[in-house]
């Protein structure tokens, strides 16, 4: 396995992994953190860049593993020209980000926290980009969504934080659902969810009856994650969060992971009307919302938070047109406007750093405190307004181009170019807001902090940027050409159309337009006040957030209701509703069947002892309820009932189950009487009539379904005998004539592997809960008589001494031979215990623990461990989990024995039920010994 | 006429669980929960047919066998079914001690 064959998922692994070293370098020095991160992004984009040079000599890598196949669901990855792109502008502008951070957060801020949420989200946003399979993919998907929710919700002790975050996941969550069910759908049309697969197929898909369904789910998920009308409001909440990360998810990276899903389902479901009507129109629509709302907005980021929502919904728009170069001029300004909106992101949190506010109102004539700033924001404002020799010029030409293009389509179609250059206009003239507002228009007003340039290095990130934005816009050919080469290659899995990067393309209607658009841009903002004050008195009112809001109330006092109804902290009521609907549930599988209630099968005669027994189990199961107030006497009687089950084994062939069930129902009658002696003696008379009747009502129909339901099955013969199996492979593939044994040790093993660990942690659980716990001790039983406080009864002492190497005989017997005769480690262990149990009751707690001293915290780890370890021993050696095997060998004196490895694993079974088992009971036994202490009943 | 019986018992155990776990004090619901476990078992096992006299371990001269698949199910079900309602019970000591009641939903007037 060499580098070249494993390092896409390295490279998505690497910032996953990292974040949890951030966290634990952050203990030593909070800078520390810092220099991780950034070290774990070089190392990612070194892991990628062999595959980045493959790519760019127009190969496409792949590295999958099968996971779960018959699911479809492969561990793959995937590299072309989108993933690249993509994947280089996550890195890339990750690491300045990061720089900017480590300057940004304040001393009071926890850098760990900070960079360990960004690293996650970096992780998982390189795995949406890099994943092959599309189940994968979904998977990465939410885990940004997740990631994104952490970040803004980082300076926790902010409400609009809390509740941007809180929007915002339910927002692309939801979205994530919808995506989740289209791209079901896709791998269905597809036959697979392979991306390789899903490409090639998309004639087939197009001409698929669930196509418009799959678009429709799909563009939601796209257009929540993507903050397009009418989702987009959760954006401009998410402003909450530190500003680097607005910088980064909300303007470079997460926001495009919508637009990334358009570009890579482009070439499978682009192409027909559907696609260009609701992309198109959604796009196109939010943009000029987003433009228009963006002039009036006097939160910096708020204003830089709609300009991003109107250019998503721009290169929105252009994917919706559907042609190839369309496509080409989205990723051309997917690009360029991650360059120009982080650096302004960036820009703003200077600002706010050095000057404590972000509001345009006051923030004014910065040039002469930060004239170094002030011309970096400058440049990357002009190019965000698609000034001529920026690289916003380029793809905004384009767009206009295609919007000409476009307007051939039909007779209404002129409204493309004309609403284009409208959101031109408001575009140039928000921008013009940025610069003019915050750089000029007179003096500071009223700020906390008096203005200066930052720290040198906070600046470098921007500076970066800012020279990106010219470099581009002035020498395309010779900086982003062979990038968007590449990407344009990736999205349309198919050669490049012909396209011109040159900044100068003569006298043409594309730049007629954008002159349009920066002098009406200049024009607007020229006239702004009386626009402001129509805007604060008619739109700013009426904004989706209020419909958000609206709907999350209603919801949550739906469910309010709801759950008054159902669950009013009640166990009565919550059971019965429970069994209620178990009835309903049982009543309709009863009503929809159409076969006979009775089966063929020939019945086994009826025996007058069995009658005898059968008819004591019934009336003591009756007697049992009817005396349940009087608990001792109840719990006496269940006991009887445990009895005549295990008889029931007897008679049915299954001695396993009888020894199991006669030694289970010994410790339980002990467990419970050991309890009830901190319980009231006698059951109060609660209930009314009224629930007695409804109770013993559902009681009874419940118990005649289970007795119907039983006797149907009962009366039928086996359809197909799993038995026949099990009995066929039982002594040739696990070497042991007991069948119910080999099946718990070696076919199911993995099952008694977990019921044990859920034994394990009952023994746990009782005895953390029985730590410091409160009891009420009785002094007088229930005839008003002292407690004795003798020792224990002298022949039973003796008897229990003598008998306690015998029982420890026995269980040894009945556990070597488990594996060939009814026995095993459960029956034993359970013997094994109730011989140290007997030894407690006996002879006192404190005598036993003298003589007997075992740790059963080690028995049930010591048991745990053996038993997994069984199943290690067999992986080690090549085999499954939990593989057996077995061999004959000649003992003196014993003969032949056969050895199981099964054996060691029936080991760990014995041990843990022995120290589960004394462990419930000797803790609670220990309780009534330090009962003095605590306050007794009616005190 | 076997199964008559058992179904019969599976009901009984079946209605007298429900009704106990449904009382509104600790113990009874506890001991509704072992008669429950109880008929659980017997329903899970009865799935395999009832078989009498049969051969429970490999045997040369036996062609007719019980149904071992059901019985291990219940061998485990039996212990886990031990350990819950040692759970339940430890819950219920906990619980009076920390609310003063033996009601299962910690009302003190019982």
């Amino acid at each position: 396995m060499d580098f070249s064959s494993i390092n896409l998922p390295l490279a998505v692994l690497l910032p996953l992994m990292g974040a949890g070293l951030t966290v634990w370098a952050a203990h030593f020095h909070r800078v520390a953190s810092a220099w991780l991160a950034g070290l774990v992004t070089l190392l990612a984009l070194l892991a990628l860049l062999p595959s980045l040079l493959a790519v760019f000599a127009g190969e496409t890598l792949i590295q999958s593993w099968a996971w779960l196949p018959a699911m479809g669901l492969d561990l793959a990855f995937r590299l072309d020209g989108l993933g690249a792109l993509f994947a280089l502008m996550i890195l890339v502008i990750g690491l300045l980000v990061i720089l900017y951070a480590r300057y940004y957060l304040s001393s009071k801020d926890s850098m760990g926290r900070f960079f360990a949420y960004l690293l996650l989200f970096m992780g998982s946003m390189l795995g949406v980009v890099l994943s092959e399979n599309l189940l994968q993919l979904m998977v990465f998907w939410e885990m940004t969504s997740l990631s994104s929710f952490l970040l803004i919700s980082y300076w926790t002790h902010r409400s609009d934080a809390r509740q941007g975050a809180r929007m915002a996941l339910a927002v692309t969550g939801g979205g994530g659902l919808a995506l989740l069910a289209g791209i079901l759908l896709l791998g269905q049309m597809a036959g697979s969810y392979n991306l390789s697969d899903v490409l090639l197929a998309g004639d087939q898909i197009r001409a698929h009856s669930w196509y418009l369904p799959a678009l429709v789910l799909i563009a939601l998920g796209v257009f929540t994650k993507s903050a397009q009308f009418p989702f987009h409001f959760w954006l401009p909440n998410a402003m909450a969060a530190p500003t680097p990360v607005s910088a980064y998810l909300h303007s470079a990276t997460m926001v495009k992971a919508g637009i990334f899903l358009l570009a890579r389902f482009f070439p499978v479901l682009s192409g027909t009307p559907e696609w260009s009507w609701l992309i198109g129109s959604v796009g196109m629509l939010t943009l000029l919302i987003g433009a228009y709302t963006a002039l009036f907005q006097h939160d910096l980021k708020g204003l830089l938070a709609y300009s991003t929502i109107s250019h998503l919904g721009l290169i929105t728009l252009l994917f919706g047109l559907g042609t190839e170069l369309a496509a080409v001029a989205a990723l051309f300004h997917i690009i360029n406007h991650a360059t120009f909106k982080a650096s302004l992101f960036m820009v703003a949190g200077i600002i706010d750093h050095e000057t404590g506010s972000r509001d345009m109102r006051r923030i004014n004539g910065l040039l002469k405190y930060m004239p170094h700033t002030a011309v970096l924001a400058m440049i990357a404002s002009a190019a965000m307004a698609g000034v001529p020799l920026l690289n916003g010029f380029l793809s905004k030409e384009m767009f206009f181009d295609q919007a000409v293009v476009a307007s051939n389509t039909s007779m209404w179609a002129w409204v493309i170019p004309a609403l284009a250059t409208l959101a031109g206009v408001f575009s140039v003239a928000y921008s013009l807001r940025f610069i003019h507002d915050v750089f000029f228009n007179g003096e500071p007003i009223n700020l906390p902090k008096t203005p200066h340039e930052p720290p040198r290095f906070m600046r470098i990130p921007v500076d970066v940027l800012v020279v990106l934005c010219l470099a581009v816009g002035m020498l395309p050919m010779f900086t982003v050409a062979p990038l968007l080469a590449v990407a344009v290659q990736g999205t349309l899995q198919a050669p490049p159309p012909e396209y011109s990067l040159a900044v100068w393309h003569g006298l043409n209607v594309p730049l007629l337009m954008s002159v349009i658009a920066l002098l009406g841009g200049v024009a607007v903002y020229v006239v702004r006040q009386p626009l402001f004050t129509l805007y604060e008195e008619r739109v700013k009112g009426q904004q989706l957030r209020h419909v958000y809001d609206w709907m999350l109330e209603n919801l949550q006092a739906f469910a309010r209701f709801v759950t008054q109804w159902f669950d009013r902290g009640s166990l009565q009521d919550v059971l019965f509703w429970v069994l209620g609907f178990t009835l309903l549930a049982g009543l309709a599988g009863f009503l929809s069947s159409t076969a006979p209630l009775l089966g063929g099968r020939e019945l086994l005669p009826l025996d007058g002892v069995s009658l005898a027994v059968g008819s004591t189990l019934i009336l003591a199961s009756l007697l049992s309820v009817v005396l349940h107030r009087e608990r001792l006497v109840a719990l006496v009687v269940l006991g009887a009932v445990g009895l005549v089950v295990s008889l029931a084994f007897v008679k049915f062939s299954a001695p396993d189950l009888a020894l199991t069930q006669l030694s289970v129902e010994i410790v339980t009658v002990v467990l419970l009487m050991l309890a009830l002696y901190f319980l009231p003696q006698y059951t109060p008379r609660i209930s009314s009539v009224w629930r007695k009747w409804r109770d013993g009502l559902l009681a009874g129909a419940l118990g005649l379904g289970a007795a119907l339901l039983a006797l149907a099955v009962m009366t039928r013969d086996t359809a197909t005998p799993l038995a026949d199996y099990f009995l066929a492979n039982s002594v040739p593939g696990g070497g042991g004539k007991n069948v119910v044994n080999v099946i718990l040790v070696d076919f199911r093993g993995f099952d008694t592997l977990g019921e044990i660990a859920v034994l394990a942690l009952a023994g746990l659980g009782i005895f953390a809960l029985l730590q410091q716990i409160k009891l009420y001790v009785p002094t007088e039983d229930s005839g008003g008589r002292a407690w004795s406080a003798e020792a224990n009864p002298f022949i039973l002492q003796m008897f229990s001494r003598i008998l306690f190497p015998l029982m420890l005989m026995v269980a040894v017997y009945v556990f070597l031979r488990g594996h060939n005769l009814p026995g095993g480690g459960f029956i034993a262990g359970l013997i094994a215990a109730l011989a140290i149990v007997l030894q407690n009751l006996a002879n006192g707690i404190a005598w036993t623990a003298q003589r007997l001293r075992f740790d059963m915290h080690q028995w049930l780890a010591g048991g745990l461990l053996v038993a997994a370890g069984t199943g290690l021993v067999a992986m080690a050696l090549g085999y499954p989990f939990l593989t057996s095997a077995f061999t004959h060998v000649h003992w003196p004196l014993v003969g032949d024995f056969e050895l199981a490895s099964a054996m060691f694993f029936d080991t760990g079974v014995f041990l843990v039920v022995v120290g589960a088992t004394v462990m419930i009971l000797v803790e609670l036994g220990k309780l009534s010994r330090v009962g003095a202490s605590i306050p007794k009943e009616g005190a | 006429m076997m199964e008559l019986l058992i179904a019969l018992s599976i009901g009984v155990l079946v209605a007298c669980g429900v009704y106990l776990v449904l009382r509104a004090s600790t113990f009874p619901v506890v001991m509704g929960l072992t008669l429950l476990s109880y008929a659980t078992n017997l329903f899970l096992f009865a799935m395999g047919r009832l078989a009498i006299g049969v051969p429970a371990v490999i045997r040369p001269d036996a062609t007719v066998y019980a149904d071992p698949l059901p019985q291990a199910l219940v061998l485990t079900a039996i212990v886990i079914a031990f350990g819950m309602t040692a759970f339940a019970i430890v819950l219920a000591l906990k619980a009076r001690g920390e609310t003063g009641s033996d009601h299962v939903d910690g009302e003190v007037d019982s």
